[in-house]
């Protein structure tokens, strides 16, 4: 298990990094916490012939507040995050805690899981449920890509092959939105087999805004159509477990070693029965 | 011999090095000059090799050699095969047994996805694996067989065609009248059972280095394994070396669990290529390598029948049982017969009968695993009495007390050999009491009160027990050197290696008790060929009772020969001699009191004297144990079950066992654990798993799952000691018992949770996919 040959270079700048990317396009990989991409090196099953090694690249690693959203440098570890986060973002911490282990944490980025795109991964389908965006650069200048639009299927993104992911967006949620989040998986830290991410608003006892994103179902992560069931009503049990039915018939998950397509369908509409219902438990009324 | 350390909980003393992270391990020894090895694996399942062109890897940057079976034919010998019945076996039972040899590379077959088909040895292993890509092979794919009742039908695709079927073990054996005993029954309960192929899979992986000294003919391999004299006589055979001329060192072991106790390829593959090449060679196994080449286990399919009156006693017993064998029948009657012999366990039975066939598939060969047998027959027989129990409306923890082995019935005789040959009769233990203990542990009446209610929320919470009686420290013996050194320390040597189990610290308190020395006077190495001339290694929980005892004897000796050369000394009789704490002394007389060192000292000659006596402080002793000693067990498990994702917790686990007298109870206490968190694995998480075609679809430790201590549940231990009277220190095998039950006291608290809906468990893993399904098949 040692990788292929591969060259080397790490680049001091976002621009020297577009360089190299741009000059060695789908033979370049981006290498930053590495705890995706080293183990396929390994297996070989990634055989780039040119490692772009960004952990050098000066200006990725701040989380700062703009425009009412949270920007988060690529290079930003998933646990540096998760100790930076405030109140504001419980669903988002809660998420945090559910990729990999501390030790994963510690190494992983979140541009890099983003960017991975593994649609069984917790930040994809965060990103998708707060609405967020991701920010690229390349030699034509800078992208602000909407999560829904970002991902297109498993391990892959609207990421050119000479673009740098530098940034990704997550809004602060109206004060008072309920959060959820539900996953199987089948041991601690592993991918989820699914998982379900709920954010609800409530004004005057009725749903504003709802959101869920499904993770494991399907090629990419999943926005429910739920918004549409939900949204002017009071969220009762039987309503969210109506929105819940109706949105988990139309997934289409995979299957696998570890679960069916009928595992994961059913799976599905119950954790989101679950995340709903806790966002609406802890949504301000 | 005083009793200061036996039965004390002290601290490990090889931990020190382990958590400063300063274990030598296999892939620790550096040599000057090493050479790497990686091996290019067959990727079918079965095929023919038509030709292999090695050219294009034989000129890749950093290569110094590339070995087929062509190139090294003249030291291609048959791997070393075991599991012949012993005497007394074979007497009692008609086995049916093929045995194929396997050779180290593939002739001009592949049978499993992994054998290895050539060697690349390299600068760099980097450099090897690259190499090991640039081979051309052309194979031709021929049918498979994966599937064991279909392989040990007629007209399925044979793993050794010579043999003209794949049945590598067959036999039938019957006790009692089974017929009478099924013919009187009020009830018969059958149900098929399935245990899954799961692994050992130590955290450190399999290895060698090999040093060739042409100088004197010399060869030192170090060989991350459970048994170096094992390894010393293979390779002396198949390379045509006296025994003393090759020196096999086990150095420190991150976990062996039997998957370390096979012989393998490697072992002589490596040692080969430093002779060929005269340099010296490292191969170091990776995790992809050790799931699909290092020996698998378990998977057997049990088609069980028990026969009962209504109040619940078993009287009749039928089995039919197939294991998986992988490709080659390496392990003989081992498996097959451990699997029978431990099938009725606590159980009062006395009609059975069992139908057996160990067949071959093209998978990677099994190997005997941490409870080898036990864990699989015991999910049978334990999960059957659940059934039973179920149908009689019987409380799963009555049916036990109503078919439980009273202390007062042992010794217990089964009327049939055990597998070293000799008549399989318990020697010690109180089954009953140690599931009264268990349960009251686990407060078993206070869940079963509060379960209704708990229900009632749809909180679905179940409880379940296994119990087992299981033949440990098989003999025939264990090799043991006790040395006295010039300061007065003492050096011990085992061919029992320390795979992790704290031998170290374990046997140090035998010796120092034994010797009556300080026990950080004592000194205790294993697995070194070099220090104790015979040994058989570490398995079959047999190191504490085998090595113990003649640990135990070669103390003996050496204390005689103190206590002689101490008479000289003190100008005393050797019967007025007394040793204590490390000083020899006159009886009654504490101020002679003189250091062991002195007594050494005034032995060794000078020029103005002889010594006081020979300075031969040093014995080895064999210990030959009469057979098995059998230790036992009572599991209970709880857990809760979410109904709406399949998940399953683990609540709480109580282990209530009987490992006759006790070394040290921090050690018994860590195999225990060890030993359920694999049979946790074994129950909820691990399987390797292989497509119809034979690939395995498990090739790393994100497909198989194997649980962290995130996933254990709160343990806890009772401990209970019945000495065995079958050796002096009264001991019974620990390592493999915890790994034993897990599998079937989990599935019964499962579908004891489940019970509302009916659910029945046949088998494991239980995964959250597998039990939703069986939730929704049944709702």
């Amino acid at each position: 298990m040692k990788p292929a040959p591969f060259d080397y270079v790490d680049p001091r700048t976002v621009d020297e990094a577009l360089d190299h990317l741009s000059r060695h396009g789908d033979e370049a990989k981006v290498l930053a916490g590495g705890q995706s991409l080293a183990p396929m090196l390994n297996f070989r099953l990634a055989r780039p012939a040119v490692l772009v090694d960004i952990n050098r690249v000066a200006g990725l690693d701040g989380v700062t507040e703009s425009s009412g959203a949270l920007r988060v440098g690529a290079l930003v570890r998933q646990r540096q995050l998760e100790r930076t986060l405030d109140r504001r973002f419980p669903l988002l911490t809660a998420g945090l805690g559910l990729v990999g282990h501390t030790a994963i944490r510690v190494r992983g980025t979140v541009g890099g899981s983003i960017a991975h795109a593994d649609p069984a991964a917790e930040l994809p389908a965060l990103l998708a449920c707060y609405d967020g965006v991701v920010v690229t650069r390349g030699r034509r200048g800078e992208r602000s890509i909407a999560a829904a639009e970002f991902f297109l299927g498993p391990l892959m993104t609207a990421l050119a092959a000479d673009e740098l992911l530098v940034e990704t967006r997550w809004p602060v949620p109206t004060p008072g939105t309920g959060w959820g989040l539900h996953e199987v998986a089948r041991r601690h830290g592993d991918f989820a087999l699914v998982g379900a991410a709920a954010l609800v608003t409530l004004s005057d006892g009725k749903v504003a805004r709802a959101r869920v994103a499904v993770f494991g179902c399907g090629a990419t992560p999943t926005l429910a159509a739920v918004e549409a069931a939900l949204a002017g009503c009071a969220p009762t049990t039987a309503l969210i477990d109506e929105a819940a039915r109706t949105a988990a018939s139309a997934l289409d998950p995979p299957a696998d070693l570890h679960a069916s397509v009928e595992y994961r369908r059913r799976v599905a509409r119950t954790l989101m029965v679950r995340a709903l219902s806790d966002a609406v438990g802890r949504a301000a009324p | 011999m005083g009793a200061k350390y036996f039965g004390a909980a002290v601290r490990r003393r090889e931990d020190p090095r382990f958590l400063r992270g300063e274990g030598r391990f296999l892939d620790d020894v550096r040599v000057a000059g090493l050479l790497h090895v990686a091996f290019l694996r067959s990727p079918y399942a079965h095929a023919m090799i038509r030709a292999i062109r090695t050219e294009r890897a034989r000129a890749a940057p950093g290569v110094v050699a590339v070995f087929t079976f062509a190139d090294l034919e003249s030291w291609m010998k048959p791997l070393p095969l075991f599991g012949a019945p012993p005497p007394g076996l074979a007497a009692a039972i008609a086995f049916e047994i093929r045995q194929a040899p396997q050779f180290a590379l593939c002739r001009d077959r592949a049978r499993y996805v992994g054998e290895i088909v050539a060697m690349v040895v390299a600068e760099s292993r980097a450099r090897a694996e690259d190499a090991a890509e640039a081979i051309e092979v052309d194979w031709e794919p021929r049918s498979v067989v994966t599937d064991m009742r279909q392989a040990a039908e007629p007209g399925t695709p044979l793993v050794h065609e010579a043999w003209g079927t794949n049945v590598g073990v067959g036999f039938t054996h019957a006790i009692g009248d089974v017929e009478a005993a099924f013919a009187r029954a009020d009830l018969v309960m059958s149900e098929t059972f399935h245990i899954q192929r799961y692994v050992g899979m130590p955290l450190e992986s399999r290895g060698a280095v090999a040093v060739w000294d042409r100088r004197d003919g010399t060869l030192t391999t170090w060989n991350s394994t459970q048994v170096s004299h094992f390894v010393q006589q293979g390779l002396a055979g198949a390379l045509g070396l006296p025994h003393h001329k090759v020196r096999v060192i086990a150095p420190d072991l991150g976990g062996g669990f039997g998957t370390k106790a096979s012989g393998y390829p490697e072992d002589h593959l490596v040692p080969i290529a430093a002779i060929v090449l005269n340099r010296p060679v490292k191969w170091v196994e990776d995790r992809r390598e050790h799931m699909m080449s290092a020996a698998h286990a378990r998977h057997q399919v049990h088609a069980i029948s028990l026969a009962a009156q209504r109040d619940g006693t078993i009287v009749g017993l039928r089995d039919r049982i197939w294991l998986d064998l992988g490709a080659y029948n390496v392990w003989g009657i081992v498996l097959p017969y451990n699997t029978v012999a431990h099938l009725i366990g606590p159980h009062r039975i006395a009609n059975m009968r069992v139908d057996v066939q160990a067949v071959t598939t093209h998978k990677t060969p099994n190997a005997p695993y941490r409870g080898a047998g036990r864990p699989e027959t015991v999910f049978a027989m334990d999960r059957a009495v659940d059934c039973l129990a179920r149908e009689l409306r019987i409380d799963p923890a009555e049916i036990r007390r109503r078919n439980y082995i009273r202390s007062d019935e042992l010794p217990y005789d089964f009327g049939m050999p055990y597998r070293d040959g000799n008549p399989l009769v318990y020697d010690s233990g109180d089954f009953p009491a140690a599931l009264e203990a268990a349960l009251k542990a686990a407060d078993y009446d206070e869940f079963r009160r509060d379960q209704p209610a708990l229900r009632a929320r749809s909180i679905f919470r179940g409880i379940g027990i296994s119990g087992y009686v299981e033949g440990t420290a098989i003999g025939p013996f264990e090799g043991a050197t006790v040395k006295v050194d010039l300061g007065g320390r003492v050096l011990v040597a085992t061919g029992a290696v320390n795979s992790g189990q704290g031998h170290e610290t374990s046997f140090a308190q035998v010796c120092a008790d034994a010797l009556d020395v300080p026990l950080e006077h004592v000194t205790v190495v294993g697995g070194d060929t070099a220090t104790v001339p015979f040994g058989v290694g570490t398995f079959a929980s047999r190191s504490g009772v085998t090595a113990g005892n003649s640990i135990a004897d070669a103390c003996q000796q050496v204390r005689a020969k103190l206590v002689k050369a101490a008479a000289a000394l003190l100008e005393a009789a050797p019967g007025d001699i007394e040793i204590e704490d490390g000083q020899a002394f006159v009886r009654g007389v504490r101020a002679s009191a003189v250091p062991l060192a002195r007594v050494v000292q005034a032995s060794i000659p000078t020029f103005a004297r002889p010594g006081v006596a020979s300075p031969d402080f040093e014995a080895t002793a064999y210990h030959h144990v009469p057979t098995v000693t059998f230790a036992s067990a009572v599991h209970v498990a709880r857990v809760e079950v979410d109904v709406g994702t399949g998940h399953v917790t683990l609540l709480r686990y109580v282990v209530a066992h009987d490992c006759g007298k006790v070394i040290n109870p921090l050690i018994v206490e860590g195999q225990v654990h060890g030993g359920v968190a694999q049979g946790v694995g074994g129950a909820l998480y691990e399987e390797m798993v292989y497509d119809e075609q034979g690939q395995l679809l498990t090739g790393s430790l994100m497909d198989y799952l194997v649980p962290t201590a995130m996933e254990l549940p709160p343990l806890e231990t009772v401990h209970l000691e019945f000495p065995s009277p079958r050796n002096p220190l009264g001991m019974k095998g620990l390592g493999e018992g915890g790994a034993i039950s897990p599998p079937a006291a989990i599935a019964n608290a499962i579908e004891d949770a489940l019970e509302p809906f009916g659910v029945r468990i046949t088998a494991t893993p239980v995964s959250p996919a597998r039990l939703l399904a069986l939730l929704h098949e049944t709702a």
